[in-house]
């Protein structure tokens, strides 16, 4: 294999596909810190130049860890498509950027194709792309889930209500609810982060939020994001179970270090369809982040894009009805700064829209990031713009657990006026009649958690 | 954990401190979480919220109240509220910054403000040195870690954080008494502002344990741009029975001033956090406070030495 080019006079060589697809990243700290990133900004663009001229095929037959290594590998590779695979695999990454980019290849066209991509595929392709070429990509491929309502469709942006507690206190998170749904926030889901992960606290934050949906009839589900295996236990043992939610990891060995395999996601994925109140079909909520299985030293390697490709790859599995990465999280030793930070948003939403999956992002960063709410707000407003199913709605965007900021109740309502959007259809129904929201836009009811004091 | 033991040890180191006149008094323990400030009263009798401005002869003077007291930042603020007491109540369940009220779909001009000042904190903590003169007061001299790129290289580069340099071992060897049975070390971590804002108190408390239970107090300094690994080079320079390290937290939004304790049993090369424990959210009004901390290390030092474990394996011989 050679993989040459030159460059302003000056040759550049890489020596495999591996390095290749790290130094074709965009500048991320995570690359820097597993060894795998451009030495200089020419050196960039040549991996580019070099990338863009391996046909597909290449990237299928080099997943980042073998096949018989590696049972993420096995999950994406069982699953493509031979038929469409075929027609695709002659295709250069560059010619495959410009086939998805052309007005000619229509959206039904790139979710049939989505069937015959591995995730190798699927990270080749962004490296390739400008911030606007996934955010024009990405509104091309619209992917709808539906549970008790309809999340993802073209003119909806949905909120995942986030309303944490330092204590798990049912008094506070209600409170917070209370709030969110005030600002038309909670369509995605009412989602929980918990600090206690044991069955008793876990359930009765279930019935909780049960409780409120019940009451107010709102078309939604719930989730309490505990580890997997706890709420597996509450679907056994017949609490109200929304969604099913579990993080995840780009590796067999990134797996490992959240405690779950494929074995025991299958399991879950059974007891939620045969569990879960809502409607459905779709039952499965997953998170990511780049730079997730590198801080397990389960990388094999390679870049964090990839890795996080392969993510998508196996939370298709499950037919989720959503995903998001949680995409600044993880601390700047990863993504270091705004521009990092907002890149990678960018690819994320991409990339899982791309794969197939109904896909939302929690825009967010750390105190030790260099960010500010500002970055998040703009990265949104970049998101919104290319289709992003939902974004987080947290209360100003501050998680009072779990210490770091995100999008808001605000941003939400503010992001559906800037761009003519609407809430998930069954749930601006309900707004509606509840007299919060009128033609698309909160009324003078709303932003008042005391409205639901009294049914 | 024995509780009445533990409250019963805090009470006579702050007795004895207090008499030496070395600390303030404080609330009386508790562990209950940090709870925001109850406002049951209606809106008309809370404290006065307008500046007080005067405008005479062209003379404009603008004097505010700090916006983080608690009985401004619980303030709700939308406008006529359905339930104007239930929305007090609302406020009053969690410290999330509900009842903010909104301009059109946006956030009021106080609300954008007090986040961006709860903000400011937790970034300038991150990028200043911890202050010299704190150091002095307790004789704590200072060596490095591997970092040499300032700030910057100290958050790309968390495995030189864990890592003293040559010069900081040499320093280590010539001034430290080795084989000691309790070594203390501070480290900026990723907040100086909450060394700066627990070391006073929870210093003297660890000290006067270990030499109340007869152990050997370890000469104790500072690392600078340090990560919790740097224990296990500590472990191994000192060849104590326990390292105690006094460490700032990564900086909530408007809380700058947390700090960790991290501890270890004979802390060696290639330790992980499976192998240490910790005593977090070290902070007064709200979280553990620095000097119930600094007892409660102490005793958990003895428990480590008493079973020769920590971390997990302590968890396992309790």
């Amino acid at each position: 294999m050679l993989l040459r080019t030159k460059l302003h006079g000056k040759t550049y060589e890489f020596p495999d596909i591996r390095i290749l697809m790290g130094k074709a990243n965009e500048e991320k700290s995570g690359d820097h810190l597993a060894g795998v990133a451009a030495d200089t900004v020419a050196e960039r663009v040549a991996a580019r130049l070099v990338l863009a001229e391996v046909p597909l095929k290449v990237l299928r037959e080099t997943p980042a860890i073998p096949y018989d290594q590696d049972e993420i590998t096995r999950v994406i590779q069982d699953a493509v498509d031979d038929n469409i695979y075929n027609e695709l695999k002659d295709k250069t990454v560059g010619e495959f950027r410009e086939w998805i980019l052309a007005d000619t290849t229509t959206p039904d066209m790139i979710r049939r194709a989505s069937n015959g991509l591995t995730a190798e595929m699927i990270a080749g392709v962004t490296k390739l792309m400008s911030n606007m070429d996934l955010m024009y990509a990405a509104k091309k491929i619209p992917v709808i889930a539906y549970c008790n309502n309809t999340i993802g469709a073209p003119g909806t942006l949905s909120s995942r209500l986030q309303p944490n507690h330092p204590t798990d206190s049912p008094e506070g998170i209600r409170a917070e609810i209370y709030e969110g749904l005030a600002f038309g926030s909670g369509d995605s889901v009412i989602g929980i982060n918990p600090v206690d992960d044991s069955y008793g606290s876990v359930a009765r934050l279930l019935d909780m939020t049960y409780d409120v949906i019940k009451t107010w009839n709102i078309p939604t589900q719930n989730c309490v994001l505990a580890h997997v295996t706890t709420q597996m236990k509450c679907l056994e043992s017949g609490s109200p179970v929304g969604l099913v939610f579990q993080s995840i990891a780009g590796s067999q060995k990134g797996n490992d270090s959240f405690g779950i395999s494929v074995g025991l996601l299958d399991e879950a994925y059974a007891l939620a369809r045969k569990h879960c109140f809502p409607k459905g079909p779709n039952f499965m909520y997953f998170e990511t982040g780049q730079g997730s299985a590198l801080s397990a030293d389960a990388h094999n390697g390679w870049d964090q894009l990839t890795l996080e490709a392969r993510n998508y790859g196996f939370a298709k599995r499950y037919s989720p009805f959503q995903v998001n990465t949680v995409v600044g999280f993880i601390g700047p030793e990863y993504l270091y700064d705004a521009r990092q930070i907002q890149r990678a948003g960018l690819e994320d939403h991409f990339m899982g829209k791309l794969t197939g999956i109904p896909m939302g992002v929690d825009a967010c960063y750390t105190n030790h990031a260099r960010a500010d709410q500002n970055a998040i707000e703009n990265l949104a407003v970049m998101l919104t713009a290319g289709g992003c199913n939902y974004f987080m709605g947290l209360p100003m965007g501050d998680d009072s657990m779990l210490s770091y900021q995100s999008t808001s109740y605000h941003d939400t309502a503010s992001l559906r006026q800037l761009f003519n959007l609407r809430p998930a259809a069954e749930f601006e129904k309900w707004l509606e009649s509840i007299g919060i929201m009128k033609n698309g836009a909160l009324t003078e009811k709303a932003g008042d958690a005391s409205f639901f004091l009294k049914r | 954990m024995d509780d009445a033991k533990l409250a019963a040890i805090v009470e006579a180191v702050v007795r004895e401190l207090k008499a030496a006149g070395a600390v303030k008094p404080f609330a009386s323990s508790s562990d209950t979480p940090p709870a925001p400030v109850l406002q049951t009263s209606s809106p008309a009798s809370t404290v006065p919220i307008k500046p007080h401005t005067a405008a005479f002869s062209g003379g404009l003077t603008i004097d505010l109240p700090d916006p983080v007291t608690p009985e401004l930042r619980y303030r709700p603020l939308v406008k006529n509220p359905k339930d104007a007491s239930g929305l007090n109540a609302l406020v009053a369940s969690t410290t999330a910054r509900i009842g903010v009220g909104r301009a059109g779909p946006r956030y009021s001009t106080a609300s954008l403000l007090l986040f961006q000042g709860d903000h400011a904190v937790t970034q300038d903590a991150l990028y200043r040195d911890v202050d010299q003169k704190l150091l002095n007061e307790f004789n704590l001299f200072t060596v490095e870690t591997k970092v040499t790129g300032g700030k910057q290289e100290y958050l790309l580069r968390p495995d030189l954080g864990r890592l003293l340099n040559d010069e900081a071992k040499r320093i280590i060897n010539e001034k430290c008494q080795k084989n000691v049975n309790i070594q203390v070390v501070v480290g900026d971590g990723l907040s100086s502002q909450a060394v700066e804002s627990n070391l006073r108190q929870m210093f003297p408390v660890i000290k006067q344990g270990v030499q109340s239970a007869n152990l050997t107090f370890g000469t104790p300094f500072f690392i600078k741009h340090a990560r919790v690994g740097v224990m296990n080079d500590v472990g191994e320079l000192i060849k104590p029975d326990v390292v105690i390290l006094l460490i700032g937290e990564r900086p909530g939004l408007g809380r700058a001033e947390s700090m960790s304790a991290y501890m270890g049993y004979k802390p060696k090369y290639g330790d992980t956090d499976a192998d240490r424990d910790v005593v977090c959210n070290i902070f007064e009004n709200g979280g553990t406070n620095p000097l119930e901390a600094g007892a409660f290390v102490v005793q958990i030092a003895q428990k480590m030495r008493q079973h020769q474990a920590s971390g997990v394996k302590l968890k396992m011989a309790k």
